[in-house]
Parts: structure tokens; sequence; C-alpha cells
């Protein structure tokens, strides 16, 4: 996306924009504050392997004595100790939640990815070439707009582990749950661009353009594209912690990431078997490092949302 | 106003069909009906003739009419994994739902619009700022953890309700309802206040923001400079104004209640459609997946339609607009 500015734009402007938007962050505490925690969670994510004492997803390194371990007390059989104790298979649960904050994000980058590549073409396609184009497309999006996108991405899951062959569902659930929420959230950016598109099409450098003889597709990618790339930054922030939370609750309802390869929405599945019983940790952790992650990457999207347009409000 | 109101019946319906093609496209293209009916010993003949009766060897145009047919006349034959119809146990589980959607959407609406003006009167009160800040949280907060929470506190810490089910219900001639018992009342409250906590919090910023902007508006200055006690004015001239786009929004969430019902049935085990459609989505049981579609569109589609019409109804200067040609 910078790269889109580089190209178009002087340096000079680009370093003033950058600018702007560095001294908004420097002059918002919570701005900061959700960066970090964001940066903090994302590493721990990248660099589970490094950093996880345990490996959660090797048998051989499990032992069940070391099962339902409290947080910060030595098993009382081994003596092993475990930051936030263990669940019900003697998992470390510090180190299921690294790694399924790995899917988790793994998941939700790459559904908002597809859903912003998805939806940013289609809006250029419609606001651009308008007539027929623009009606089939705007059309598709009204009628997945009257339904929420959670039913969407379920019944995307649904059909998908319909046609896939059971021996492979566990394997493909990843890559189902990314074409679900992505192709349930396409929606919003397709609008946005599509408007925004509408406005800058009959403006001055664009008819310049088309009479320099540019193609329309050159147009599109290369004048219209970055000048309609802050409020789909905006909407991408957003929706990433919607992705996320999006995941969480499909692994939730059992319609998501299997068990073998928790994210943390099966993690809190899995832990609400034992809330009953007083096994308070094997869910808490899980659930409050969600938490934490939707709510910063919110945060961060609604200080992005207010730095870059006031007028987006 | 009338060529509106077609041109939106119209488009309603354009809707329902593409649903309808993708509901009937699930039954074409996930899973073969003849491979699940026929056993393992079966001939290329058998298969043939199978086929032929369900009409399976017909064009697909004219099998999406005989399935829209069947599909107006609520038959979408049986559940894969109960063998029962689909409408018979989709009848079955939707007085649980209605009831528990119900419940929230007035609580949502009430708790809403009330905690709404309050916070937009004492705008610079302490008690607003902290609701103004819990609902933030309860905006970022997934639903299935506020139901989770809730059992904690209320079910596991207090043991005051209970965590799952849908207590004692009685039985009104084909329709269960849980309103008349204890148990069955008890075992509405959370649910009800997990679905609609979201809305809740949607609706009450809404009507924040929309008093607001009313209150600075020149009638109202007028109306205090007249000397009209300060209630009469919020409530008399202001909250009139501000419940047109509340009605829109709150219509249109009455659909998200219903599909949002279906993360809370999961929760509190709550016998009902959403938790049925969840099974069938594990279960890939495409009769009920598709039945729950084609169902939960026409109340979508309904709803929007009647939110259009009463949009109508309450803003006259709407209809002056769309004459004149509009802005």
């Amino acid at each position: 996306m910078a790269d889109a500015h580089t190209d178009i734009r002087p340096t000079r402007l680009r370093r003033a924009w950058n600018s702007d938007i560095a001294w908004s962050f420097r002059h918002t505490p919570v701005a900061m504050a959700s960066t970090l925690v964001v940066v903090v969670l994302v590493l721990g994510a990248v660099l589970a392997p490094l950093i996880a004492p345990h490996d959660p997803f090797n048998p051989a390194t499990l032992n069940l004595m070391n099962g339902f371990t409290p947080p910060g007390v030595a098993n009382q059989f081994t003596g092993d100790f475990f930051v936030l104790g263990t669940d019900d298979q003697g998992r470390d649960v510090f180190s299921t939640i690294l790694y399924g904050m790995r899917i988790s994000l793994f998941v939700g980058f790459s559904a908002v990815l597809l859903a912003m590549v998805l939806g940013v073409t289609l809006g250029l396609l419609a606001g651009y070439a308008g007539g027929w184009t623009e009606t089939i497309i705007m059309r598709i999006a009204d009628v997945q707009l009257t339904f929420p996108a959670i039913l969407v991405a379920m019944l995307i899951f649904g059909i998908a582990k319909g046609i896939t062959p059971p021996e492979y569902r566990d394997q493909m659930a990843i890559w189902v749950l990314i074409l679900a929420i992505g192709l349930s959230d396409w929606v919003q950016f397709a609008r946005v661009v599509r408007g925004a598109t509408l406005v800058e099409k009959n403006k001055e450098y664009v008819q310049a353009a088309r009479l320099i003889g540019r193609t329309p597709f050159a147009i599109m990618l290369r004048h219209i594209l970055p000048n309609v790339l802050n409020p789909v930054l905006v909407i991408a922030t957003i929706s990433l912690a919607l992705a996320i939370i999006a995941e969480a609750t499909l692994s939730f309802l059992g319609v998501g990431a299997p068990p073998t390869k928790p994210s943390l929405g099966t993690l809190i599945r899995i832990g609400q078997e034992f809330m009953f019983s007083g096994e308070w940790w094997i869910l808490f952790f899980p659930a409050a490092t969600l938490l934490a992650l939707a709510l910063s990457i919110n945060l961060l999207g609604d200080w992005l949302r207010d730095a870059l347009n006031p007028r987006l409000r | 106003m009338l060529a509106y109101i077609i041109r939106r019946v119209f488009q309603s319906l354009l809707v329902l069909l593409i649903v309808g093609l993708v509901a009937f496209s699930m039954f074409a293209f996930v899973g073969d009906p003849v491979d699940n009916m026929l056993g393992q010993e079966r001939t290329q003949a058998d298969i043939e003739r199978l086929r032929q009766q369900l009409g399976l060897d017909r064009p697909f145009i004219v099998q999406y009419w005989r399935f829209l047919e069947q599909a107006a006349q609520g038959n979408f034959g049986l559940s894969y994994r109960q063998g029962r119809p689909v409408a018979e146990i989709l009848m079955e589980r939707l007085p649980a739902t209605l009831e528990l959607a119900f419940i929230s959407g007035v609580l949502a609406l009430f708790g809403g619009i009330a905690l709404g003006i309050f916070t937009a009167i004492r705008r610079r009160g302490t008690a607003a700022n902290m609701i103004m800040t819990l609902s933030l949280i309860g905006v970022s907060l997934p639903t299935f953890l506020i139901g989770i929470l809730l059992i904690y506190v209320f079910s596991v810490e207090l043991g005051w309700l209970p965590s799952f089910g849908r207590g004692e219900v009685t039985d009104l001639g084909g329709w269960t309802t849980g309103f008349l018992t204890a148990s069955g009342l008890k075992a509405l409250i959370l649910p009800a206040i997990t679905l609609g906590l979201y809305q809740m919090t949607l609706i009450m910023r809404l009507v924040r923001t929309e008093m607001l902007e009313v209150l600075r508006m020149d009638y109202i200055r007028f109306a205090r400079a007249r000397g009209i006690r300060e209630k009469s004015v919020n409530f008399r001239h202001a909250l009139k104004n501000t419940l047109v786009p509340v009605i829109t929004i709150t219509g249109l969430q009455l659909g998200s209640i219903i599909a949002f019902a279906i993360i809370t049935e999961t929760v509190f085990q709550w016998p009902g459609v959403g938790l049925l459609f969840i099974n069938a989505v594990q279960f890939v049981d495409i009769p009920v997946m598709a039945a729950y579609l084609m169902m939960i569109s026409v109340m979508f589609v309904g709803i929007n339609l009647i939110v259009d019409m009463l949009y109508f109804a309450i803003d006259p200067r709407l209809r002056v607009d769309r004459t004149a040609g509009g802005h």
C-alpha cells in the first residue's frame, strides 16, 4: 500500500502525511497503549515455538499426571511448574494460548486480506465502470448485507464441510474458516470504495489520465486506488477485530478450528467444560487474551479513523 | 409512493428467489441423495430408476422450480440426521427462539431508549460517563463471552439461576411456552440478557447521538425560551423526533437478534432453531440448513419491508421528497 503512494506522490507529501499520523499517535495514550498490547500479543504468537515453555501438540512431552495443575503452583505429583496452569490433558495453558493466538491471528489476517482484495476490486469496478456491472455487484452486496456476516460465514462453513471428504475436514478447517469469514465481510470494503471511486472518477486528475490515453485498468489501479486507500485501511483494522471475534465465535460453536489445531475460540470452548468444576484458569486466560486482542485492535481502529479522516466519524 | 412500495416488494421477492437458489444448490451439489438412499448393493439400473423417481434427471431450472413450490408449502423433506420432516422439527423448536428473541428485543428497546435519554440529558454527569464507557466494552465483548461470564457469576458462583435449558414448559396446543412456570421464567433471564445486551448498547448509543443532535436544534431552544418545563421539552419535543431512526435500526436489529440467537442458544443449550441450525452445520444436515436459511430469510425480508413502510408512515417529509424527485 505504501508503494502505491511513493509511485504517484512526491516524497515531501508522503513525509508530511506520515508525520501527521505520527503526531496524532504521540498525543493519544490509548493508541500507544493498544499498539503495545497488539505488538506484544502478535510477537508472542509469531515467536510461539521459541517462547512457549512446552509444545502442547507433541503427545510425547505431555504427562497426564500434570493435568489440572493450578496456575503458579507446582504440581503435587510431578513437581512441574506452569505459569498459567494446565488443562485436563496436562497441556500448558500458556503455551496453548500462544499457539492458539497464531491460528486466530492467521485466520483473522488472511480473512481480512481476502475480504479487502475482493471488496476493493469489486468496489473499484462498480464505481468506475457503472452501468450493469455496478448494478449486479451492488445488488449482490445488498442481498448479502440483509444477513448478518456471522450467519453467512456459518453457512459457507457448513457447505464447504459438506463438499470436503471427511478425512480432510480437520486439515481444511482453517482454510474453510478463512474463506467463510473473508467472503462474509467483503461488502463493507466494496461499498466504501465504490462511493469514493464515484467521487474521484470525475476529478481533473482522472480526466487528465484518461486524456493522455491511459487504460481504464491503469487508471483504476494507479490513479484512483491510492486515493481511496485511507478509508480502506480503517475498515481493514476494524474488520480485523471483527474477524478475530468471528473466528473465535465459530470455533466456540464447534464449527471452526478443530481441537487438534485449537484457536483461542476452541480453547474457550474446551475451558467452558471445566468452569463448573472449579478449574477456572483453563477458561479464563484464553478468554482474557481474546478480549485484550479484540479490544486493543478495536481501539486502534477507532483512533486510526479519527486520525486519517475526521469526516468519517 | 405506490410505485416505491411495488418496487420494494419486487426486490424482496428477488432476494428470496436468490436465497432459494442458494438453498437449492446446497441440495443439488453437496452430497448425493441417491448415494444416501441406496445401500451398498446397488446397480446402475437402480440408480437410474431412483434418479427418475426423484426427478433428478430433469433440467436444473425445472428442479429449482419444484424446490420453490415445495418450499412455499413448507416441505423441505426429511432431516438426514433425525429422519423426521424438517418442517415438523422447525415448528417444534420455533417457540423457544421466538420467546427468547421477543424478551431480548423488548429489553434492548426499552433499556436502550431509557439509557440513551439519560446519557443525553445528563451528558456531563458521572453516571452517564460510566454508562458510556461500559457500553464501549460491551460492544467489544463477543456475545458468547458475555454468556459465559453471566453463567459464571449467576449460576456457578451465586447459584441463583439455571445455566442451561428452558426449565419447565407448558404445551399450549403446539406452542410450548416457558412464560407460565417459575422455572421457565428463571431460565429465560440469563439468555435474554446475553442476547439483548449488544442490541441495547447499540440502541442506547443511537438514541444518545440523535437526542444530542435534536437538543441543539432551534425549535428546542425556542421551546426553552418560551418557558416550557424542561421535562416537557425533553420528552414531548425532543424525544419524538429521535424515534424515527431508532425504529428503523431496531427493526433491522430484530433480524440480527434471531441470527445471534444461534450463539446464545448454544451457550445456554436453549432448545430453539438456532441450536438446531448449529447442530445441522456440525453434522452437515443439508435439509435442516436449507430450511433454516429459507425461514430466516423470509423473516429478514419481511422485517425489512415492514420497516421501510413504517418509515413512510412515520415521517411525512420522506413522501414529499420522493415524489418531488428527492435530493
